[in-house]
């Protein structure tokens, strides 16, 4: 019984994992481009899901979207001001200019919200489910479901629909793509766009559950990179597999062996199946 | 200064076509006259007042910031209070008077570094601040890693660092001259929790046996280590123990391996978001033992009463800090700290606070900013109860440089505040066992 209870918290965490990490994965197969600042963009999420209670005192619902909206707008912003530019320079530019917007954002976020840790009030969607005896917290369990449902949005945005089909023929062959009448810069403008707006979701959910401070982008940036690299880049069902797999083995191992261990577990998996499988799960080679 | 005047001189007119020797002959009385210059200016009136440096290094930023700014801010008080005359402190040595009396009333300068709760990061800053910021002595440095790395340097150096309250053992006791500690340690943290334990049987109170919680770096392994041999001393059994980092996103797995266990009392040894997680999954999952007892740190963090006072009502914490009633010293401190931050003084800026404040008594009886004199101060400290600010037995330093008259409270969650609760004296709240958590 318990260890169903350690795979359901596993699953939860990993769906989260799956939503912040989809974005990254989006703009790594749109453009080749690595985005360091994405670990950010989860944390401006949480702070935008936090003035909105504080301010308008908003419920989940409304944050989520609120927190959706302006960070896809961040993302169009940080596209058409930073990244347009640097992308024609050379491969150490793109990396440091996102470096670099990361350490601006986080330390910005210190400024006006200083180092404290903050949480939103338990009152929004706080209660646990009993299912059969399974505990499912409803904070997790809401943003583990809306999570796995917007990874999936993403992925039949990309591959159902004619904006989908239009954002992967640029990723597949800029110039074609411009002979076909796509305007390339409008396509990846909106894959920033998308990809930070799942980012600023996936923190406002996790607002929902814990708590944060500015610092916390930091160690949220690295599972995304190991989700993504485990799944594929560039693959969005690779990401919501990889996220699922990697919150499950960190719930799985850290009940099993204990939790300084899991981390441990984790990254041995990660390597391990890197040297077998080095475009990941779902990439293709 | 004015000797490296003259070398500059020297090197500059090297390249031009003045001949070596000739640009010593004409240096040389430049180099004197500007050092001589140097000593009159320094002999001045302006010796009188030439601050005394205090380097400090805390987390301002990174995941223990709160606690490093919360603990910035009561040092900036300390300072004050020794800086400007403060006669309505009396009982505090230093208050009363402006500066440091024996130094000509020499104010306290204070140079803030942060080490974000990185120990290699406090070990340059250490450094930093003895080789160009020339400090007089240090004080730091929260996290007990931290301490541990920062105080080697001072240590090679040879300059005095208090060590305002990290907790490990193994931070004194190295054999090292120029370490001293004003806080409790990780043993006479166990040694209070067991004390507490059999006042707690001899009232009828459930313990058959406790669980350990510990964070994995320097602080939470140590004290774990000593309350679990304590434990073993006083035959109450340790049903588990768990070590985490205190990084860790998610511990829901770690709550259900407490539930499990179904000890009688957790004793959590974490920072702050962790300490956060922890209450927060405990409620989630639905396990709420007799009695959390949380070993101060990020309890005792600004952040934590307003992230889960409503689902921790009950939980423990240890504190040597009380405000105490109006009118009393530690009151008015408080208000002091209070009006400046907007928070009560909690346990952990206060240790920092008494430790600085031991620190002025020992430069001002040391008469002067060698280090030599300083340490030979510190050593001879004596400070009584009633010229404390914590709820210590005294402070005076072992060998080691360990304050062997350092002692704890325990302390009780209810409504938005802590009150004291152990050990039973006046003016101390009831103690309410088992907690009720979120079931209020």
């Amino acid at each position: 019984m318990l260890l169903v209870q350690v795979i359901v918290g596993g699953l939860l965490l990993g769906a989260i994992y799956a939503l912040f990490s989809s974005g990254l994965t989006l703009i790594w197969g749109m453009m080749n481009f690595i985005n360091f600042a994405h670990g950010e963009f989860v944390m401006l999420g949480m702070y935008v899901a936090l003035l909105v209670v504080v301010w308008l005192g908003g419920g989940p619902g409304m944050f989520g979207f609120v927190a959706a909206c302006a960070l896809f707008a961040l993302g169009v912003a940080v596209y058409l001001l930073l990244i347009r530019h640097v992308a024609r320079g050379p491969m150490l530019a793109q990396i440091l200019s996102t470096f670099g917007l990361a350490l601006l954002l986080r330390y910005t976020a210190f400024w006006i919200f200083s180092a404290n840790f903050v949480s939103l009030p338990q009152t929004y969607l706080s209660g646990t489910i009993n299912i059969a005896g399974i505990l499912m917290p409803v904070p997790q369990l809401v943003a583990g479901i809306v999570a796995a449902a917007l990874t999936i949005g993403l992925h039949m945005l990309l591959t159902r629909t004619t904006i989908g089909s239009q954002l992967l023929a640029v990723a597949e062959d800029r110039a074609a793509a411009m002979l076909m009448g796509i305007r390339p810069d409008r396509m990846q403008a909106l894959a920033w766009g998308l990809a930070a707006g799942s980012a600023g979701i996936a923190g406002a959910l996790m607002a929902i559950a814990y708590p944060w401070s500015p610092s916390v982008g930091e160690t949220f940036g690295l599972t995304a990179f190991v989700v993504v690299a485990l799944g594929g880049f560039g693959s969005v069902p690779g990401a919501m597999y990889a996220g699922l797999m990697i919150g499950l083995i960190q719930a799985g191992s850290a009940y099993l062996f204990g939790p300084i261990y899991k981390d441990i577990i984790v990254y041995g998996l990660f390597v391990a199946l890197l040297w077998l499988r080095p475009q990941g799960l779902m990439g293709r080679a | 200064m004015g000797y490296s005047d003259g070398r500059c001189v020297l090197s500059s007119k090297n390249n031009s076509s003045v001949g070596r020797i000739d640009v010593r002959i004409l240096s040389l009385p430049r180099a004197l006259l500007a050092g001589a210059l140097a000593i009159l200016a320094s002999m001045g009136p302006a010796t009188a007042v030439d601050p005394v440096k205090i380097g400090i290094l805390w987390p301002l930023t990174g995941n223990a910031a709160a606690a490093g700014q919360a603990s910035k801010a009561a040092a900036e008080i300390a300072a004050e209070i020794v800086n400007n005359k403060h006669p309505e402190l009396s009982n505090i040595p230093l208050a009363a008077t402006e500066g440091l009396p024996n130094l000509g009333g020499a104010k306290l300068e204070l140079v803030f570094v942060d080490h974000q709760g990185v120990p290699a990061t406090a070990q340059q800053l250490a450094t930093r601040l003895i080789t160009q910021d020339k400090v007089h002595a240090l004080i730091g440095a929260y996290q007990s890693s931290c301490s541990f790395t920062a105080t080697a340097v001072a240590e090679r150096y040879g300059i005095p660092f208090m060590v305002g309250e990290s907790a490990a053992l193994n931070i004194t006791g190295r054999g090292f001259k120029w370490v001293f500690r004003g806080t409790p340690i990780a043993s006479d943290y166990a040694a209070t929790y067991m004390r507490f334990f059999n006042d707690m049987k001899k009232q009828g109170n459930r313990i058959e046996s406790i669980a350990v919680v510990n964070e994995n770096t320097d602080y939470g392994t140590s004290v774990a280590e000593q309350i679990e041999a304590a434990a073993k001393k006083n035959s109450i059994p340790v049903a588990i123990r768990i070590p985490y980092s205190a990084s860790s996103t998610d511990v829901s797995a770690q709550v259900l391996q407490l539930k499990e266990k179904n000890a009688d009392v957790v004793i959590f040894i974490s920072y702050t978001s962790d300490s956060i997680l922890y209450m927060k999954s405990m409620k989630d999952l639905d396990y709420l033992p007799p009695m959390v007892i949380g070993d101060d740190t990020g309890f005792s963090d600004p952040s934590f009463i307003p992230a889960v006072a409503d689902i921790a009502q009950g939980a423990m914490n240890r504190s040597a800090w009380d405000i105490g009633q109006p009118g009393s010293t530690t009151y008015k401190i408080n208000d002091m700290y209070k009006s400046k931050t907007g928070r009560d003084l909690d346990d952990t800026s206060a240790r920092n606070m008494q430790s600085f404040l031991a620190l002025a008594d020992a430069l001002n009886r040391a008469g002067s900013t060698d280090p030599e004199r300083i340490r030979d101060a510190l050593s001879k400290t004596d400070l009584k109860p009633e010229q404390l600010m914590m709820g210590y037995n005294g402070v005076k330093f072992d060998e080691t440089g360990q304050n062997f008259l350092a002692s704890t409270y325990l302390i009780q969650l209810e409504g938005n505040k802590y009150r004291l609760v152990w050990p039973d004296r006046a003016g101390s709240a009831k103690l309410v066992w088992p907690m009720k958590g979120w079931k209020h």
